[in-house]
């Protein structure tokens, strides 16, 4: 006990990083430390809730109302998953409000690939599929994340991301069995989304810039490209099942590694996305400070009324 | 199908439309709540409402051989049978609870009405929606004190709202004549009847939320014969564009 007592909170910390304890709220954390997490979650959180944009451009046209109403609970569990993330990040000192604020300076980022547009319904399908196919590697991972609610909310949010993927998975699979319009959509869909999907998991290991000292600190767990060969490995034989042509030449079974071999990401169209160019970057944050802004009368009544309540 | 077949088969789907251009509404609210939690809740309203569209219409499809799906997408405005007051388009916040307000109070009576029908599967269906509608109404009650105990701006939007809305409230209340043919075979709940409970129970929310009960002599009626506003059209031309676009392909 003598010896725990000298011991700095920094020392106690790393150590229960190595023991891979997890840290909880109350517990001394180092500075950079928090702000790395409030960076990742917060980044997770604005995903969700972003991504409920291109989705929601087809849940008034989804083609039948089976559709329209699966379409609807997904978009809803998003939303709850950027609920579960904001009160995760909450725990850390960073209030929701603030986070918000930092989205619409432009401070924080959300996934880009929410930049692309849905432009027919296989989108949707091919969005369920790969994105939160993706979603779900990147996020199984994150379950042993260092953090402790980040974890927890880890654990929620897959269970109903791998729904999310089947369900997708399940209108390609549909649009496959159709006519040769609907094979054609469910290909021109693949190709879009196919290579974003593959830059959601990041830069190359040695070109990521908060990667070394997040593995270091287990927030994060696995490199971007280990998730990503996982990512691969597992949807091309779900591609082939149903007819589907995955956009890469490159790409061929290496029974050697025990892995598919894949082409390079054109990191040009990656950055140019990330910087501002995609096709949809100032509508989906236009939307999202206008719908904030239609509702402030909404938040300034429910604080009144709170008050006069009280 | 003999006669009561038909009637049944017209009547779940203009209980059917009701819903189905309600839930069409909500939907577009998706992600412009003034909260996220809202935007949750009001996918879960739309979420009941389209559940309960689906019901009906596959009552109806059972009976007359359609699909839900053609009901619901092949159809066009001038057979739509809707209430008028569900296709006017979404507004502000205060139009879409207030909107929501004078239809859960009226639905809260309606179904529970309805679950006394001699049809089994209609008299299910309203037990069902029974139970969604409670909750629906709690929280627009809650909503409606909280427009008009909150500040001067949500007071006025909800007043504006209820004077927009006021002149379309009585068409809720109409009975025509496949609605009287059905109630007298206790088939249909008669709506005619829930108006002055309605209306107390309205008046006494929005007297207890600081606002003022409509003082409006206009009316306007016409959904229960394909009669419209021009609003309806353009619902159905996005909600359809599918089915429209593609016709009859299976998704
Ligand atoms: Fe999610
Ligand atoms: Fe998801």
């Amino acid at each position: 006990m003598a010896e725990a007592s000298l011991e700095s909170p920094q020392h106690r910390f790393d150590n229960r990083i190595e023991a891979e304890e997890k840290i909880e709220p109350k517990d001394w954390m180092p500075d950079g430390y928090r702000k790395n997490l409030i960076r990742q979650i917060s980044q997770h959180a604005h995903s969700e809730v972003i991504g409920m944009q291109p989705e929601g451009n087809w849940l008034t046209r989804a083609p039948t109302l089976k559709r329209k109403c699966i379409l609807l609970a997904k978009i809803q569990d998003e939303g709850g998953h950027g609920l579960y993330l904001y009160s995760a990040a909450e725990t850390l000192g960073a209030s929701r409000e603030e986070l918000v604020e930092a989205l619409h300076t432009g401070h924080a980022k959300y996934a880009s690939i929410f930049n692309y547009p849905t432009l027919t319904w296989a989108d949707i399908g091919a969005i369920g599929w790969l994105v939160d196919g993706a979603a779900i590697v990147n996020q199984i991972s994150l379950q042993s994340t260092s953090y402790g609610p980040y974890a927890r909310a880890m654990v929620r949010i897959c269970k109903e991301e791998s729904f999310h993927q089947r369900q997708g998975y399940e209108i390609m699979v549909k649009l496959a069995e159709g006519n040769a319009t609907q094979r054609a959509m469910a290909q021109d869909a693949l190709d879009r989304w196919w290579w974003p999907s593959l830059m959601m998991f990041g830069p190359h290991d040695a070109e990521s810039a908060h990667s070394a000292q997040s593995m270091r600190w287990k927030i994060k767990r696995q490199s971007n490209d280990d998730l990503r060969q996982k990512f691969v490995d597992q949807t091309v034989p779900q591609a082939e099942a149903i007819g589907l042509r995955i956009p890469d030449t490159k790409l061929v079974w290496n029974a050697a590694r025990g892995h598919y071999d894949f082409g390079e990401i054109d990191w040009n169209e990656f950055n140019r996305v990330v910087s501002g160019n995609g096709l949809c970057n100032r509508q989906r944050l236009d939307h999202h400070k206008q719908a904030h802004e239609d509702g402030e009368w909404v938040r300034d009544a429910l604080r009144a009324y709170a008050e006069k309540q009280a | 199908m003999n006669d009561t077949d038909s009637l049944l088969t017209r009547y779940a789907i203009r209980l059917g439309d009701d819903a189905m251009v309600h839930g069409q509404r909500l939907c577009e609210w998706s992600s412009n709540a003034p909260t996220l939690e809202e935007d949750l809740a009001l996918a879960n309203v739309a979420l009941d409402y389209l559940g309960r569209a689906r019901m009906l219409y596959s009552l109806a499809g059972n009976l007359c051989g359609q699909s839900e799906d053609e009901l619901a997408f092949t159809r066009d405005t001038r057979a739509f049978q809707n209430l008028l007051i569900l296709e006017l388009p979404r507004g502000d916040f205060a139009f879409t609870l207030v909107r929501q307000f004078l239809l859960d109070e009226f639905e809260h009576l309606f179904f529970d009405a309805l679950t006394a029908s001699a049809n089994e599967m209609l008299a299910a269906i309203a037990g069902k929606t029974r139970k969604e509608v409670a909750y629906h109404r709690r929280r627009s009650q809650e909503w409606l004190r909280r427009f008009g105990l909150g500040t001067a701006e949500s007071a006025r939007r909800a007043q504006a709202a209820l004077d927009t809305l006021w002149g379309y409230v009585d068409e809720m209340f109409a009975v025509d004549d496949l609605e009287a043919t059905l109630i007298a075979e206790g088939i249909a709940a008669d709506r005619a009847v829930l108006r002055a409970t309605w209306q107390a129970a309205v008046t006494h929310a929005i007297e207890a939320a600081a606002l003022t009960v409509p003082d409006t002599t206009w009316r306007i009626e016409g959904g229960r014969q394909g009669l419209h506003t021009e609003h309806l059209g353009h619902l159905l031309s996005e909600m359809q564009f599918m089915q429209r676009a593609y016709p009859g392909l299976s998704w």
